[in-house]
């Protein structure tokens, strides 16, 4: 430690690094909430105003709120909080991260080093809890160690494949007693880190001809393309290719959702054209995408005339479920890019001959309209009128943060999206409570488009208490509650899997959503006829400057359909109750 | 089938445990794992023995290979390659025709007698696996095997070839 025999030299605490840290890698929020191991970092966030601190009202919602900024912005999440409590409660959002490759660090108090080990009040093992679930993490034990770490932290986080990365900062390395002088590098190397950029180029020529080769081609595109931005690349090659376009879950956005060549979401819940066009292409093209089982169905049965060209920026993605043909290490939007320009050196042109009889085929499965739902005016609401609704009132231009069930794969197969980014979504994990923080970071990063939170009656329940976060920052979500008085998804798996025995699937007490709303200061709106629908809906939306809470009575019976049929093929499907494809 | 990695990674705290917690984590067998800082205080050398089909191998490499403190891991098992590990054995040596016979098997293998008690030799043998496990049998026909420890695998790839930064 600098003991100040320089004068010149201005000295800092551990807490005053981590907030210049944090300041110099230009960073704008922290997601958070204090407690005694960081009251220090709060001091210091307190005595400055570089950087705004969101007090949230649960950890798990912090590191949501982060995601959701995250995946808006492109930016790298910040989130703090205390150790023990304060940090395990992060876990359930730094592994939905993690799933989903998203950029986020979060900073998280420890006891004093010289209590560690000790099973000292509000000590956890941070560190060692989110191992499994994090891209790296490091344990600063002393003041020199926090720019370093930070700095390393934000590099790792945000290149190659994106994740989260956790830094434990001990208390005692951060109190007013320690002080040293703060030097950071923002410019980070390191010797055993060095994602790879571009694809080998004879892998790329090897991808190339095979693309040309093929008579029918698809290109199956994941989130990949929506975390490099490669979505104007993706457009490109469709449209020089010509070829029909899938993409995951994840992927939505990445290609307009009403691009003519875009054959909709696959996998299981997918539309029939994408998981037909898979089954029967004889080259696939994947950029981005990982081969998830919610997408493969059996593995032994996937598409097994297909050559797989697979482009990842993650080499365990490759060939870890589905063997890889031709491989392709590197950032998608840069092979996207070495793709067109070796495809215009060899003067690649469409071949209209065999693109033709290949449409053909697709527009049949097309025309079979798998996704599609009967609502009768006078039955209950149907669910899919409701995302339909809220497309046409937000020009399809709305950022959609969903939870997790049966309204998240209403949104994916009706909201049709046209950009990246749009669509804010728990794909990998899977992750309840996900939807209204993640919406509330939309929202922080841009106040002035339409961010809705779409959920049901219980993954709104994971998190609400965040409305109060809400009102203390004005963040005027629209939250669309889809309920139906049940878990969707468990109760239809429960129908078509288990007798129709609903175990634990219905909701016996539910709060009165808008009540609730309205005792936060919000406003709320209920909806429970169809006739009432789009009137109601278009009144939530034009109240721009306070959040409404949009609780929507729907058919409790409805399932989400098409579906995989368990242990079939990608295109073995339910059309609808008792209907195979 | 057994392979033997090599690995080289930044010798910092919480390296193993994150190289051990992946083999678990993704179900990967761990054999033996070995691991020490190398000349250079800085890096550690780890030799892992694991089995695994060619896919869950492949799997195996390019997972180590993503954590960020690893800097380079190879499979050495196919390529010319030195494997050694170290033997300390506690056999019972009561009668003078078993102290003899014991001197004699170890003289054969090449180990040598490191401690002395009243009834007790304790055995020291370096070599691979095969030539551990042999003089473990033969010794155990002859007496009787108190204690034995083994120190898992090292491996280093014969010739030019290096693991280096």
């Amino acid at each position: 430690m600098n003991q100040g025999d320089d004068m010149t030299t201005e000295l800092f605490t551990g807490a005053e690094m981590v907030v210049k840290s944090l300041s110099a890698l230009n960073v704008k929020y922290i997601f958070g909430y204090p407690g005694g191991s960081v009251l220090d970092i709060y001091d210091a966030i307190f005595q400055q105003d570089e950087i705004e601190h969101i007090l949230v009202r649960h950890e798990q919602a912090a590191t949501h709120m982060a995601d959701g900024y995250a995946r808006a912005t492109g930016e790298v999440g910040v989130v703090l909080a205390t150790s023990g409590p304060g940090a395990t409660n992060c876990v359930t959002g730094i592994a939905t991260a993690y799933m989903d490759s998203i950029p986020m660090v979060v900073l998280s108090g420890q006891v004093a080093t010289s209590l560690i080990g000790n099973d000292a009040f509000q000590e956890t093992d941070i560190v060692g809890c989110t191992r499994p679930i994090i891209k790296h993490s490091f344990n600063c034990r002393s003041l020199a160690d926090i720019p370093d770490a930070i700095a390393k932290a934000f590099y790792i986080a945000s290149t190659g494949r994106p994740g989260p990365v956790v830094v434990e900062l001990p208390k005692d390395i951060l109190i007013p007693q320690n002080k040293g002088t703060f030097n950071i590098n923002t410019d980070v190397k390191m010797r055993s880190y060095n994602p790879n950029v571009k694809g080998h180029p004879k892998q790329i020529r090897k991808a190339v001809s095979t693309i040309k080769s093929a008579q029918r081609l698809v290109i199956y595109s994941g989130g990949g393309i929506v975390l490099s931005d490669a979505s104007h690349l993706l457009t490109e090659l469709v449209e020089t290719l010509k070829a029909p376009v899938t993409n995951t879950l994840m992927g939505l956005g990445g290609i307009s959702g009403t691009h003519e060549n875009f054959i909709g979401m696959l996998g299981m819940h997918g539309s029939l054209e994408a998981n037909k066009a898979m089954a029967n292409a004889d080259v696939i093209l994947a950029l981005g995408a990982r081969f998830d089982d919610r997408v493969t169905n059996n593995v032994e049965k996937f598409c097994p005339n297909a050559t797989i060209i697979h482009v990842d920026i993650d080499p365990t993605s490759i060939s870890k479920t589905i063997n890889a043909h031709v491989p392709v290490v590197g950032l998608v939007d840069v092979v996207i890019q070495q793709i067109l320009d070796e495809l215009a050196a060899t003067d690649f042109t469409p071949d209209e001959e065999v693109l033709a009889p290949w449409w053909q085929q697709i527009n049949l499965w097309r025309n079979m309209k798998s996704i599609s739902y009967k609502q009768d005016e006078n039955e209950k609401i149907k669910p899919q009128r409701v995302v339909e609704a809220m497309y046409k009132i937000t020009n399809g231009e709305a950022y959609v943060a969903s939870d997790v069930g049966q309204h998240q794969m209403f949104a994916a197969q009706y909201y049709p999206f046209e950009k990246p980014r749009q669509w804010i979504n728990s794909g990998g994990a899977g992750t309840m409570g996900f939807g209204l923080p993640a919406a509330m970071g939309v929202k922080l990063a841009f106040p002035d488009k339409h961010v809705i939170c779409i959920t049901g009656d219980g993954s709104i329940q994971m998190n609400i208490q965040e409305l109060s976060t809400c009102m203390q920052y004005n963040l005027p979500v629209v939250i669309v509650a889809l309920n139906n008085r049940s878990l969707g998804m468990v109760r239809q798996w429960q129908d078509m899997v288990y007798g129709g025995r609903h175990s634990s699937s219905y909701m016996e007490s539910l709060p009165d959503f808008t009540k609730l709303a309205e005792s936060y200061g919000h406003v709320g709106i209920k909806i429970n006829t169809l006739s009432e629908l789009d009137s109601k809906l278009e009144e939530a939306f034009s109240i721009k400057n306070r959040l409404v809470f949009v609780d929507v009575l729907v058919d409790e019976k409805e399932h989400v359909y098409p579906m995989h049929i368990r242990t079939g093929a990608i295109d073995e499907m339910w059309l609808s109750k008792g209907v195979k494809a | 089938m057994r392979r033997i990695l090599a690995i080289l990674m930044e010798n910092e705290p919480g390296s193993l445990s994150r190289i051990v917690g992946l083999f678990s984590q993704r179900a990967f067998n761990i054999e033996s794992l070995t691991v020490a800082p190398t000349e250079d205080a800085s890096l550690s050398r780890m030799t892992i023995a694991t089995k695994g089909d060619d896919k869950i191998l492949e799997q195996i490499v390019k997972q180590v290979n993503k954590l960020i403190d690893v800097i380079k891991i190879t499979d050495i098992t196919d390529r010319k390659h030195l494997e050694r590990e170290l033997l300390l054995v506690k056999v019972v040596a009561l009668s003078d025709k078993s102290r003899t016979e014991v001197k004699r098997i170890t003289d054969i293998f090449r180990g040598a007698i490191v401690d002395i008690g009243k009834q007790i030799y304790t055995i020291q043998l370096t070599g691979d696996a095969d030539k551990l496990n042999a003089f473990i049998d033969t010794l155990r026909n002859e007496t009787e095997i108190i204690e034995s420890v083994r120190s898992g695998c090292v491996g280093i790839a014969r010739g030019e070839k290096a693991l280096r930064i």
